[in-house]
């Protein structure tokens, strides 16, 4: 595996900003997370590091070498897509092997076969190999769409929102087996997102993009407790950061405007005096939605709390994020 | 508005039995929930309601009137489809005016009950768009407001916001939910996703395979599982199963779970042969003594709190805890479980034993 350091990078597709100046070092053995809304550039930023589309500007740097007039084939990338593409009328152990055939790995027989048993073992579909690809379900297709990139040794696995068309439960269980199986290998990973729960519980860099911006990097706990911008506040949390004026509650220092307030850290029975909209039990939690001079603020509370619209609940904030005008942090 | 009663209402396909009996009533005015994976008959429940299937035997009160046989023109019940159904060759004012006119209103009153329903919808700047143009909130937003102009006694939603992307569907239901608040309308509302159930509704029926696994409200479905079915539906994480063999008898207040005491709420009925130890994640602690213990796999960051996945001797549990505390991949721990929250299941029928903790709640089960 290899360290990919990214230098200055731009694209524009016509009128569009792709990316714009993009700056980042992905260490060898990493999971990186790229976060953003659709539009945002990750998937452009993936495609220029893979070869895919050509730099307007900046470099791309794999495992110490400027990869710029590299073809992607010798870039040694290996991607894995959203919509699973396997071939339909191979068998899961013939998709798996595909890529270690390829004329220019010229992979030995028995190291294929050794590779193909150990990929499947780890993503537990060794019972499946002798499967028609298109006789499996969703999951499992996706395994092998993932171990098809993992059969490979390549600089870095690159993947793009591999997890998004997959159910609920299922997105649950390969969360953690990704997580697993990348820290098992020792393996560079960039996957790009915009799930939030995906990037928090999985990597160990996050990067959050913002038309085209890096606008923060950092590991998900600096990125959650300690967000640049209320843009970054925003993009982590659920329920979403409560953004308010600062005069709201008053006592801040000069030049905050606003301040965000993660759900868990308002402070009740003391403060200014809200009025509770509404009350939804969700088991593990209760989730208040109050109404504050005007302001929609969620907090939350015990789920057995006996609070119903109506009811009046003194909220004060607890370590409010603090920003400027322009959502720029203060702290 | 109405009250619906559902009773022993069963419906089959020619061989195949898509709802047994089935009972269970929809209050004045609540928002009311039908929970379920594909396939497990809430759909087909919620058009015998509407009058779309006709129940193969069983009964339907709407505010006591008996009506499972009617045609749905007769049992004043609007049924929100898909919400992206209108008309596109009008504009908003006629699609919202459709229904009304083929009932024959007079055109004043037609135009005086659109410009009160667009005002509670928010959409009285658009009456004179076509649909053609407008963001896939405001499609929904008319879809709705065709059901609304009728004044219908209820209202039948299938998975209306099935089909939007994430972050749109948590501002949409915010939105359908406080329009329920604003006009108190029974409504009727099918969906797989156990998060929009306890979000929005009242009441919840969870069914699956045919039958209605439990009814009851958010909290008393979450904390109170009937069936292992809904202990592992609802939440997410899911509830923990740890599997274990032994013998429980009636009031027996502790169990053992590999070879350590486990106390549970006193159970009212005995059991014995392969059982299960039900615990919520967020009410299993780690701590470094604890002689019951587990190794962690995997942690997973969230912000205020972190999943932590571990093996334990009954099985692999996740514990939702404190992201400030700290644990290592590979490292074993002391486990703790809040023993007033512990629901016991027999495995073989999936049935929750009864306990002071879900006694009254079972009772009508």
């Amino acid at each position: 595996m290899s360290e990919v350091v990214l230098k200055g990078l731009s694209k524009s597709f016509g009128d569009d900003v792709g990316i714009a100046d993009v700056s980042m070092t992905i260490p060898d053995g990493a999971f990186v997370v790229l976060l953003g809304p659709t539009g945002a550039g990750k998937t452009t930023t993936l495609r220029l590091i893979s070869g895919l589309e050509k730099a307007d500007a900046g470099e791309v740097w794999i495992g110490g070498r400027n990869v710029g007039s590299e073809t992607p084939a010798q870039r040694d990338v290996a991607m894995v897509f959203q919509q699973y593409s396997l071939y339909p009328h191979m068998s899961v152990r013939d998709n798996l092997a595909f890529p270690l055939k390829s004329p220019i790995l010229n992979t030995p027989a028995d190291e294929i076969e050794r590779k193909v048993a150990e990929v499947a073992s780890v993503l537990q579909i060794s019972h499946k190999l002798d499967n028609k690809a298109t006789a499996l379900s969703g999951g499992e297709m996706q395994r092998v769409s993932i171990g098809r990139a993992l059969v490979r040794d390549p600089s870095i696995y690159l993947m793009d929102e591999p997890l998004s068309s997959l159910d609920a439960k299922l997105r649950t269980d390969l969360r953690v087996e990704l997580k697993r199986i990348q820290a098992n290998l020792g393996a560079t990973l960039l996957y790009v997102t915009h799930d939030q729960i995906e990037a928090m519980t999985m990597a160990t860099h996050v990067g959050v993009l913002n038309e085209g911006r890096l606008v923060q990097y950092g590991s998900p706990r600096e990125i959650y407790e300690n967000p640049n911008s209320l843009y970054v506040a925003s993009r982590l949390g659920l329920p979403r950061i409560n953004i308010v004026p600062a005069d709201v509650f008053g006592g801040m220092p000069d030049g905050v405007t606003q301040i965000g307030m993660r759900p868990e850290h308002i402070q009740q029975g003391e403060g200014q005096e809200a009025e509770v909209q509404r009350v939804e039990h969700l088991g593990d939690q209760a989730r208040l939605h109050l109404m504050l001079k005007g302001h929609a603020i969620t907090t939350i509370a015990d789920p057995h709390t006996t609070y119903t619209p109506g009811a009046h609940i003194k909220i004060a904030p607890r370590n409010p994020l603090c920003f400027d005008a322009d959502g720029a942090r203060i702290s | 508005m109405a009250q619906i009663q559902i009773k022993n209402i069963r419906k089959d396909f020619g061989d195949f039995n898509a709802v047994k009996e089935s009972t269970f009533t929809i209050e004045d005015g609540e928002f009311f929930m039908l929970l379920g994976p594909s396939g497990c008959g809430k759909t087909t429940t919620l058009r015998m309601i509407a009058g779309l299937e006709l129940p193969t035997s069983g009964e339907i009160y709407l505010d006591g009137e008996e009506i499972s046989q009617l045609p749905p023109s007769k049992r004043d019940i609007a049924f929100v489809f898909q919400m992206f159904a209108l008309y596109p060759h009008m504009n908003v004012r006629r699609n919202l005016s459709y229904p009304l006119v083929s009932q024959g209103m007079a055109r004043r009153d037609v135009k005086a009950k659109v410009e009160e329903v667009a005002g509670i919808l928010g959409i009285q700047d658009i009456l004179n768009r076509p649909v053609g143009g407008l963001s896939g909130g405001d499609r929904q937003r008319v879809a709705l407001g065709r059901a609304i102009v009728r004044d219908p006694k209820a209202f039948m939603m299938d998975e209306p916001l099935g089909a939007l992307d994430a972050e749109f569907r948590e501002h949409m239901s915010e939105e359908l939910r406080a329009l329920h608040d604003r006009m108190n309308a029974t409504t009727v509302y099918v969906t797989h996703d156990q998060l929009e159930a306890m979000q929005m509704g009242d009441k919840i029926v969870v069914m699956n395979n045919a039958v209605v696994e439990q009814f009851g409200t958010p909290q008393e479905i979450y904390d109170k599982p009937a069936t292992m079915f809904v202990a592992d539906f609802i939440g997410s994480p899911s509830m923990n199963f740890l599997h274990f063999e032994g013998t429980v008898g009636d009031g027996a207040e502790s169990v053992t779970l590999g070879g350590e005491v486990m106390h549970v709420p006193r159970t009212r009925q005995g059991a014995s042969g392969k059982l299960v130890f039900g615990v919520r994640p967020e009410h299993v602690t780690l701590s470094d003594s604890g002689a019951y213990r587990g190794e962690v796999l995997a942690s997973e960051y969230l912000g205020t709190t972190q999943i932590i996945t571990l093996d334990t001797p009954n099985g692999e549990l996740k514990a939702r805890i404190d992201s400030a505390q700290v644990a290592k991949v590979g490292e074993k721990v002391g486990l703790g479980f809040n023993p007033k929250t512990i629901t016991l299941f027999d495995e073989g029928s999936g049935r929750a034993l009864r306990s002071d903790l879900n006694n009254e709640v079972l009772a009508h089960v």
